[in-house]
């Protein structure tokens, strides 16, 4: 697009493409600024990753993946973590029309299956150093309960974070800020599930063989 | 009740830590003493420590920077003395247990607490300035972080008055790191306080990553960002990308610590090996985070200085993101005697000279920079000139120690010791220095003492050949590094001549604090009332100094690459024809009481004391939720308060 | 119209003069000590093949890289002697600030050397690989060695003797050392016989090493360890074959077994001012150690 197409604006369309086009406006600053923050945590997870993978043979003679993981109870969660993001996805688009029954419900069902999720992650925790095979067992078992931990715990925190936003919209009404947040708690929540597809794999599913 | 805490924590029979711990409590008393008699508590609060500016923000980080250098070389001096003297049977005045400690905090307080906050104190200070625009993306995030860091670098110091400090070098490998070598409180200390900090090193990259891509004045296209700018990037992607790597690894020893786990244990199928590579996957990224910004304020000070462009712009660009990403390509160099096969060792050898390339490519253009310039010998350009001479020496130590048989005896030396010394000294310190006098003038309206700030330089670059030359050559000599006595009485000279060379930047530094007191008390024969004190070249330059809250009444037009220098040679500037009012976020209270829960949770986790760890970690998060709650209000600068400002500034700048 | 002053700095004659001899002073420092540290032990004084072969790559990569370096640090305060402002003859040419011609020079030449090191990188690190076994006609004798806190332990395996804070080993004869820790990891180094390598607990390094001449080579620690970590000395008693003979017969004849219990007792925190020697060891005491099953626990270390 050369300068003299258009009409003598300025900036004109290759500078803008070029990265002139001025400050960008808050809605995408600040989603943005949270997909960097979203990348780092996953950076974070990777070490952890690759943690588990240097270690996931060092059972110091305890118990291993075969002997301890459920893959039916894993896939449960895997469904519970899905279908919560789904409904995540529904009550965005709900708060969008300004439908707020529908917003309401949305995030009432995406709360209650994210809380199951941990509920039986907890439970398998619990299971598991009940039989022995807690995280001081072995390196392979540290390694385990930290990545898996580290994914439940950003659930857990996630769930804080969604029943405060949810208030907050209830007591002051679907305001800007309010919404930006909102936004970035759905990229976070979709991301968890990332994560959790990559733990399901490489955890459960790798490990159980 | 009290956890592991007890009156046996305060170093009663130490009577050089219980001198020590006095000195920073009576300094600490004093200094809050001062502020309550001249009735300063107010306008601290209202100004600065609620402060979301990034100036403000900014300068405060360099104000850390400065405090912790003052300990950090004081740990230095006394390494340098007890190596001086204990030779042959003698045991000098600090015993190991001391000794330890000592050099352990020295390397954690200089690069955590002095060359980070420097680093990121000028970039807050800086870029946005010279992008044009009025903040940083996120402004309350940024006091967050720097609440944080202050919180680190706090809880350091407060293990000199209570407990002790890490004795492990200022990386802890385990398994000397683990609970069955270091069962004190040290570690952990070292630990929580790196934690905190980490937390808001890694915001504020997060932060500068989203206000560098996304916030610059209209025309400014990525190429025609000033260099300063660039390395900023470049610096604050690798924060991004590495220090998660330093959370989850300090995680991890966390865990192995308080639960009991294995991840790097002797027992339990633990591996050394994994917390070495983590923990160098993100330290080498880190020295490449320091040195960065530095090779940018080099760039920013010999092009002004020279009165030219800097040249090859795109060279430079080119060669910041190339250093950025192949920095993650060479952690392996730091342990090439760990027994990985040549293969390995070869391969991570020549990916770490292949760094070589693109730093002397930079090196190269800061040269042709001043070739037919018209030099001003200021004081930034002093740190200029003897960075590009000494860092070139670091640099070819560096190439040297990265040929893994030349390692293999050289590893862990002095030899190893001076190098990073010299890479750090000569291109880190000297950059900030550059930095702090160039930008001085802009922050604070003045500027500094010619003849202390030269005088500060030639302390700094003499103390530091002295210092550092006769280390080179002990490496080489065989002489390893962190011994607390040693047996050869041959060494003996080379550790003293050191010591004197300590103690010359030790008139440096004091050259320094000479300088801040004497250009403070004869400021207004320094004011700098045109903005640009020194014939700048970019946006920066084009305000007040100090510049307004708002930076920019309207932002400038971008029109070519130095933007500010385009704008002088176009003509006088001319008053806008009207404003807008602008909307600037009000001070929040959200980074320093966060910061101060952060403190006592770090606290309470290092001596165990269970309740006030999860009372301290409750609060800083409702403390999160409450000011998430409130809607921050803006408040608005009107047209009218814009359109006066303006006049009376130009009307400084330009008298007829 | 730019707004800055030119009228020369107040110093810039004393920059000048001062800068010129500080070239001087720098080159008189580094002269020295290059010097000096040529008439002591250590790196630049190897006393067997792979510290020589080592030794010559350090001279060959910094000579290689002053061809470069030199010149620059004297360009760099040519330039800035010149090109200050007060000096009129120099050129100003303020807008000159590309030339594809310098960029292409720029990066070759930074390319050029690193390509050459890499290449003395690439078969340096294979050649010397610690674990490259030595080509030798003699027999090689095998050494095992373990960093306990704070003393080392050296075990003949084939000889069935041991030695604490003293390596006695015959000249000319190749050293394949296996090495292990029963603590924190250590560093196992003898600058005038080459590389060092780390010492891992729970791991076995390999180190291959060959000592030419007869003579006593200090040897440490250089990885920092613990509060007793400097006193982690050790000597090579380099000797001819004959005298090691020798000095095995003694060792046999003299002092005690190396057998459980006098490891837990060397095993105790402390660092040995004395040289020690066992005239029998345990043949598994290594295989344990590294096991780590010895039955002590990887962590004597007394109460603050």
């Amino acid at each position: 697009m050369s300068a003299q197409a258009d009409t003598g604006a300025w900036p004109n369309a290759t500078m803008i493409a070029r990265g002139g086009g001025g400050p960008e406006p808050v809605e995408i600053v600040v989603a943005y600024g949270f997909w960097i923050f979203l990348l780092s945590d996953i950076i974070m997870f990777s070490a952890l990753f690759a943690t588990y993978a240097v270690l996931s043979g060092e059972t110091a003679g305890g118990p291993s993946g075969r002997d301890l993981f459920d893959l039916r109870n894993a896939a449960i969660e895997t469904l519970c973590l899905l279908f919560s993001s789904y409904a995540c996805g529904l009550g965005v688009l709900a708060v969008r029309r300004r439908r707020m029954d529908g917003f309401y419900l949305s995030f009432a069902l995406a709360f209650a299956l994210g809380a199951t999720f941990v509920a039986l992650e907890v439970a398998e925790f619990a299971g598991m150093i009940a039989r022995g095979a807690g995280p001081s067992r072995s390196a392979f078992l540290s390694a385990y309960f930290s990545l898996v931990g580290l994914h439940g715990a950003h659930v857990t925190a996630g769930l804080l974070w969604l029943a405060f936003t949810v208030a907050q919209i209830a007591v002051k009404g679907p305001r800007d800020f309010v919404l930006r947040r909102l936004h970035c708690f759905s990229l976070f929540w979709h991301a968890l599930d990332i994560i959790w597809v990559a733990l399901l794999t490489l955890v459960y599913l790798m490990g159980a063989r | 009740m009290l956890g592991k805490l007890s009156w046996a924590a305060i170093p009663f029979d130490e009577p050089i830590q219980m001198a020590a711990s006095l000195m920073i409590i009576v300094g600490v008393l004093a200094v809050l003493s001062l502020i309550t008699w001249k009735g300063w508590w107010t306008y601290l609060w209202r100004e600065w420590l609620t402060s979301v500016d990034h100036k403000r923000i900014g300068i405060m980080y360099v104000l850390l920077a400065l405090v912790m250098l003052l300990r950090g070389f004081t740990d230095a001096i006394m390494m340098r003395s007890q190596q001086a003297i204990a030779a042959g049977g003698a045991q000098g005045y600090l015993p190991p247990e001391h000794y330890d400690q000592i050099f352990s905090a020295h390397g954690t307080i200089m690069i955590f607490f002095m060359a980070m906050p420097f680093i990121v104190g000028l970039m807050n200070f800086v870029v946005p300035l010279q992008l044009g625009v009025r903040d940083v993306a996120f402004p309350v995030l940024n006091a967050i972080s720097f609440w944080l860091t202050a919180s680190g670098a706090l809880l350091v110091n407060m293990s000199l008055v209570v407990g002790e400090f890490a004795r492990t070098g200022w990386l802890a490998y385990p398994p000397l790191s683990e609970l069955p070598f270091s069962p004190g409180v040290g570690v952990d200390y070292y630990l929580w306080a790196l934690q905190i900090s980490g937390i808001g090193t890694l915001l504020a990259g997060i932060n500068m990553v989203t206000t560098i891509l996304k916030l610059r004045a209209p025309g400014m296209t990525y190429m025609r960002m000033p260099v300063f700018g660039w390395t900023a990037l470049a610096s604050s992607m690798l924060i991004v990308a590495a220090f998660p790597i330093l959370t989850a690894t300090f995680g991890m020893l966390l865990l192995d610590r308080y639960a009991g786990m294995h991840f790097f244990t002797n027992d339990g199928g633990g591996n050394l090996m994994m917390y070495i590579n983590l923990i160098w996957a993100w330290g080498h990224p880190e020295v490449y985070i320091l040195i960065l910004p530095a090779f940018g304020i080099f760039s920013e000070v010999i092009a002004t200085f020279s009165g030219k462009a800097l040249f090859g712009y795109r060279s430079m660009v080119l060669a910041t993101l190339a250093i950025c990403v192949l920095s993650f390509m060479v952690w392996l160099h730091h342990f090439f005697t760990m027994g990985a096969g040549a293969d390995v060792n070869a391969v991570f050898g020549i990916m770490s000279m292949i760094i070589a390339v693109p730093t002397g490519v930079k090196l190269f253009n800061w040269l042709f920079t001043l070739y037919r310039g018209r030099i001003r010998f200021e004081v930034p350009v002093l740190w200029a000139i003897g960075f590009m001479v000494t860092f070139v020496i670091g640099g070819l130590t560096g190439v040297l120690m990265a040929v893994p048989p030349v390692d293999f005896v050289l590893h862990n030396s002095l030899f190893l010791v001076a190098h990073f010394h010299n890479v750090i000294i000569g291109g880190v310190v000297f950059g900030v220095m550059a930095g702090y006098n160039y930008w001085f003038p802009k922050a604070f309206g003045f500027t500094l003492d010619k003849r202390l700030g030269a005088v500060s330089f030639w302390c700094w670059l003499i103390g530091f050949y002295l210092a550092f030359m006769p280390l080179y050559a002990l490496g080489l000599l065989g002489m390893t590094r962190r011994m607390q006595h040693y047996a050869d009485m041959s060494w003996q000279p080379y550790l003293i001549v050191a010591a004197v060379g300590a103690v010359v930047i030790l008139g440096g530094i004091a050259a320094t604090i000479a300088q801040l007191v004497v250009s403070i008390r004869t400021r207004e024969s320094r004011r700098d009332p045109t903005g640009d004190p020194w014939s700048g070249r970019t946006l920066e330059w084009s305000t007040t100094s100090p510049p307004p809250a708002y930076n920019f009444a309207v932002l400038p037009r971008v029109e070519s690459l130095d933007a500010f220098w385009g704008m002088k040679q176009r003509g006088p500037v001319v008053p806008a024809e009207r404003y807008e009012s602008i909307k600037m976020p009000m001070n929040s209270a959200n980074g320093f009481v966060t910061a101060f829960f952060a403190v006592v949770t770090g606290f309470a986790l290092i001596w165990h004391i269970w309740w006030m760890a999860i009372l301290g970690l409750a609060c800083a998060g409702l403390t999160l939720l409450a000011f998430g709650w409130i809607e921050r209000g803006d408040h608005e600068v009107s047209d009218e308060q814009l359109a006066n400002a303006e006049r009376a500034r130009l009307r400084r700048m330009d008298p007829a | 119209m730019p707004t800055g002053e030119h009228r020369p700095p107040p110093h810039g004659r004393f920059q000048n003069c001062t800068r010129l001899s500080r070239s001087r002073i720098f080159a008189a420092l580094v002269a020295a000590c290059l010097v000096a540290s040529c008439s002591g032990a250590g790196v630049l004084d190897p006393q067997g093949p792979v510290a020589s072969a080592e030794r010559l790559i350090l001279l060959n990569a910094t000579a290689i890289m002053l061809v470069v370096v030199l010149p620059v640090i004297v360009l760099t305060l040519a330039f800035a002697w010149w090109y200050r402002a007060s000096n009129a003859r120099a050129a100003y040419r303020p807008d000159w600030s590309y030339s594809g011609r310098i960029e292409f020079v720029v990066w070759s030449i930074p390319t050029m050397v690193v390509i050459l090191l890499a290449g003395v990188a690439w078969t340096g690190s294979h050649d010397l690989d610690p674990a490259h076994k030595l080509q030798s006609d003699v027999r090689p004798i095998r050494i095992e060695v373990v960093s306990l806190d704070w003393k080392w332990l050296f075990i003949y395996p084939d000889e069935q003797v041991a030695a604490v804070n003293q390596l006695v080993v015959p000249t000319g004869t190749p050293i394949e050392f296996m090495l292990t820790s029963a603590t924190v990891m250590n560093s196992f180094f003898v600058p005038q016989l080459g590389s060092q390598i780390y010492t891992m607990p729970g791991m076995t390094t390999r180190l291959n090493l060959l000592a030419e001449r007869p003579g006593d080579y200090p040897g440490f620690s250089s990885n920092f360890s613990g509060d007793g970590f400097s006193d982690m000395r050790f000597l090579v008693h380099a000797v001819p074959a004959s005298e090691f003979q020798s000095w095995l017969a003694r060792t046999r004849d003299e002092g005690s077994a190396l057998d459980a219990a006098a490891y837990s007792q060397l095993a105790r925190v402390g660092s040995n001012a004395q040289i020690q020697t066992y005239s029998s060891v345990d043949p598994n005491l290594f295989e344990r150690i590294v096991q780590q099953s010895t039955g002590l626990a990887t962590s004597p270390h007394k109460e603050d």
